[in-house]
């Protein structure tokens, strides 16, 4: 390879490597997780072994009966028994007390002839064939599980899958309810934001840069500065209900409840991401030369005809570049839901984030995570179907 | 060629140049003036006439007022004092949409999401014409500018020229009795500019239509125009057809900016008739002039550089004096020289490539003649 190329090649290579490190490994350990898990088959390694042969009708043979009367002791001494008795249980309640007495029985138990007399003299749930499949299922490195709990789906015991029992359907809804709101947040956004852009655009320089620094200023402050103002304002006893409440527009008990539900989220969300549609638009307006509306009224448009056949579909790369950027990020929107939007005002990025930090199901996390990104690359996808990337513009 | 009586327009509002066969005003500015601040006017107190089927150019330096001046015609600015009629009717306070003059933009300013075809019917989908009739009125314009078949075009697939050439035809697809140019050929390269100025031409023949052309390239403007208002300064300095805007120059600015011209300054010692005698710094010339000199008057003695003669027969003309040579461009079918005459090194003969003349070398004494009807005597405007 040529000198120079190598050079080049140093100099990018810092740049490779941060990406690598903090972006491509964790994302892929991520999708990784969401379907293929060792944390629970390391408990039961030769059990599962075993397993693999077993076809799933009646009992596993004996073998599996030995190896997992020897493994279930031990990982009780090494404290990783919980991991298994932990996602059979989710599986089948019941499974978590079931597991821990067997291997705390197991050591003092009397040889029974054949480990499978043992075991089922120990607790008769082990001569239940079904008692096997979900440990197996539980233990498995491989699964789709939590991709089906993800989509509201479940596994029968006949092997079918199936919608969940209504009420206990919880992630489709919740996408459901996330899409909704980044739509109306999108549609907020544009709203807002076209006529804000184009004053913008046709201000002679020194308006212009005044303007653009109105859009900016609030763009470079923290977010959590931003949402914490809105807490002030909107809340109970805040800025707003006062000024209504001294006007006598309201009483004072007949307060608005305009924060800690869906109403503070969609407030919160289209003030902090309103930037990330009116520049994008800024930047195509800027560019439509100033005759092209001469040229039209010249042709005997009306100013609003001229608008609408001329200005906004010339416009349309940067209404597209801005719905993409709003959507995209108010799908993944965290921060701002979990501190204005109280409990109906949360979104799918709220339930990934209770998985990881505080149930710790971290499989479960990853599969919602993963069909959130598949959201968004279809609609990239899309994107580029109608409008083309290429043509987009970004600020 | 000779002297003979013109009339000729100036700010001050004398309107002249070649009559039409059957005059009619079409456009009448009357006193317009324009500014932006309130302090600097960008057009001033102008007055100016457009016949029927005219077609005039505004010709003139950049940030002369020209454009401003064709641009509150076609109704994006409104006059800050003064009236502009269309047809006898003022129309102040009709937007631009509501006056129906075809315009044509510098940089074409097609719309870009649009083919072809759809750009030349949509003044006549504003207009709620019938489908059928809008497709025989866009086939119709695009033969006009030699376009056909370019209906299904995106504007961006079009070379520059082609893309003028669109814009002339979207200008004129709704039949307007008035087109403005702004500048349309400026973009263009030189090739394609003298190709489009004389499509430019026949069309204006074709369709008898009125056409404001605006442009800073004189050649352009002499090419093209029935007459020319050459702009300087937010005024009209002189509005003719380019034959007396050449011959005749009413003011310095003009004789400077139309062609080339030898300007040596002198005092007027003597009137007789249309012919006077200047003293410069040298000698006395004979000139002619416009007949508003009298003895004792500061003026500029123009004198054509082509229209001067190398080594004449003594006597031939009113005007001989002897230069040096200072130096000589071969420019093929003519020589262009540099002479120091009366201590001044910039007079400027072009000389027609013909035996004897390439003799000429550097720091020769030579003898240069010419007429007095070719040297002429202006109002001494000092610009």
């Amino acid at each position: 390879m040529p000198r120079a190329r190598l050079i080049s090649l140093a100099l990018v290579l810092p740049l490779l490597a941060f990406v690598g490190v903090t972006f491509v490994a964790p994302l892929a350990s991520l999708l990784s997780k969401s379907a293929y898990e060792t944390r629970v088959h390391d408990v039961i390694p030769e059990t599962m072994s075993v397993l693999d042969t077993w076809d799933g009708h009646g009992l596993p043979p004996e073998a599996a009966f030995a190896t997992i009367a020897k493994e279930l002791p031990s990982a009780r001494a090494d404290r990783t028994l919980l991991r298994l008795s932990g996602a059979a249980n989710r599986l089948r309640p019941g499974m978590r007390i079931f597991i821990a007495a067997t291997a705390q029985r197991v050591p003092r138990a009397e040889f029974a002839g054949t480990w499978r007399e043992t075991l089922a003299g120990i607790d008769e749930g082990w001569a239940d064939p079904q008692t096997w499949r979900v440990i197996k299922q539980a233990a498995t490195k491989f699964s789709l599980r939590h991709y089906l709990q993800a989509l509201d789906l479940e596994q029968r015991p006949d092997g079918s899958i199936g919608a969940r029992p209504e009420q206990e359907r919880v992630y489709m809804p919740l996408l459901w309810r996330t899409l909704v709101v980044s739509f109306f947040v999108t549609l907020l956004c544009f709203v807002i934001g076209y006529p804000i852009a184009m004053l913008i655009a046709d201000s002679p320089p020194r308006r212009r840069n005044l303007l653009l620094l109105l859009v900016l200023v609030p763009f470079w402050t923290s977010l959590l500065v931003r949402t914490t103002a809105w807490i002030v304002l909107l809340q109970r006893q805040g800025v707003i209900n006062d000024v209504l409440v001294s006007f006598g527009l309201l009483g004072d008990d007949t307060r608005l409840e305009m924060i800690y539900n869906m109403t503070g989220t969609f407030v919160a969300m289209t003030h902090v991401l309103l930037p990330f549609m009116v520049l994008p638009l800024y930047s195509v307006m800027r560019s439509i030369p100033e005759n092209q509306l001469r040229a039209s009224a010249s042709l005997g448009a009306s100013p609003m005809q001229g608008f609408v056949r001329v200005y906004f579909p010339q416009t349309l790369p940067g209404v597209g570049a801005g719905a993409l950027l709003v959507f995209i990020l108010s799908i993944g929107y965290y921060i701002t839901p979990a501190l204005v939007g109280g409990s109906s005002g949360q979104l799918i990025s709220n339930m990934i984030a209770y998985h990881v930090q505080t149930s710790l199901n971290w499989g479960l996390a990853a599969a919602l995570s993963s069909i959130l990104l598949a959201a968004i690359i279809v609609l990239y996808l899309a994107f580029n179907r109608l409008v083309g990337i290429d043509r987009m513009r970004l600020g | 060629m000779g002297y003979k009586p013109v009339f000729f327009a100036t700010a001050s509002g004398h309107i002249g140049g070649q009559p039409l066969k059957h005059p009619s005003t079409h456009v009448e500015y009357l006193g317009v003036s324009k500014t932006y601040d309130g302090e600097q006017w960008i057009v001033e107190e102008l007055e100016l006439t457009v016949q029927r089927g005219e077609f005039l150019t505004l010709l003139g330096p950049s940030g002369s007022g020209k454009t401003t001046c064709l641009m509150m015609l076609a109704g994006f600015e409104a006059p800050t004092r003064g009236d502009i009629r269309i047809a006898g009717k003022s129309v102040q306070g009709i937007p631009a949409d509501k006056r129906g003059i075809g315009v044509v933009f510098q940089n074409y300013a097609l719309f870009p999401h649009m083919t072809v075809g759809g750009n030349l019917a949509f003044p006549l989908e504003v207009r709620g014409m019938a489908e059928s009739e809008r497709r025989a009125r866009v086939d119709k314009a695009l033969a006009l500018v030699r376009m056909s078949g370019f209906e299904g075009r995106l504007p961006r697939a079009l070379s520059g020229g082609q893309q003028q050439r669109v814009a002339i035809a979207r200008a004129l697809v709704f039949e307007p009795e008035l087109v403005l140019m702004d500048e349309p050929l400026g973009a263009l390269d030189r090739r394609l500019r003298e190709e489009l100025q004389f499509e430019i031409r026949r069309i204006h023949r074709e369709l008898g239509v009125t056409i404001v052309y605006v442009t800073h390239d004189q050649q352009e403007a002499m090419v093209m125009s029935d007459r020319v208002a050459v702009f300087s300064h937010g005024r009209i300095e002189q509005i003719a057809s380019p034959e007396v805007l050449y011959e005749e120059p009413a003011r310095s600015f003009v004789a400077r900016f139309i062609g080339e011209n030898n300007l040596i300054k002198g005092e007027v010692s003597e009137v007789k008739g249309g012919v006077c005698t200047v003293q410069v710094e040298g000698g006395a010339m004979t000139a002619t002039h416009l007949g508003d000199l009298s003895r004792g008057d500061q003026t500029l003695v123009a004198v054509r550089p082509e229209r001067i003669q190398l080594r004449p027969d003594p006597g031939t003309y009113a005007n001989e004096f002897t230069a040096t040579v200072e130096d000589v461009t071969f420019l093929g079918d003519h020589l262009r020289m540099r002479f120091n005459l009366f201590g001044q090194a910039d007079f400027i003969a072009k000389l027609p490539n013909i035996v004897g003349h390439g003799a000429v070398l550097p720091d020769d004494e030579v003898r240069l003649g010419w007429a007095a009807l070719d040297c002429r005597a202006l109002n001494f405007v000092d610009i």
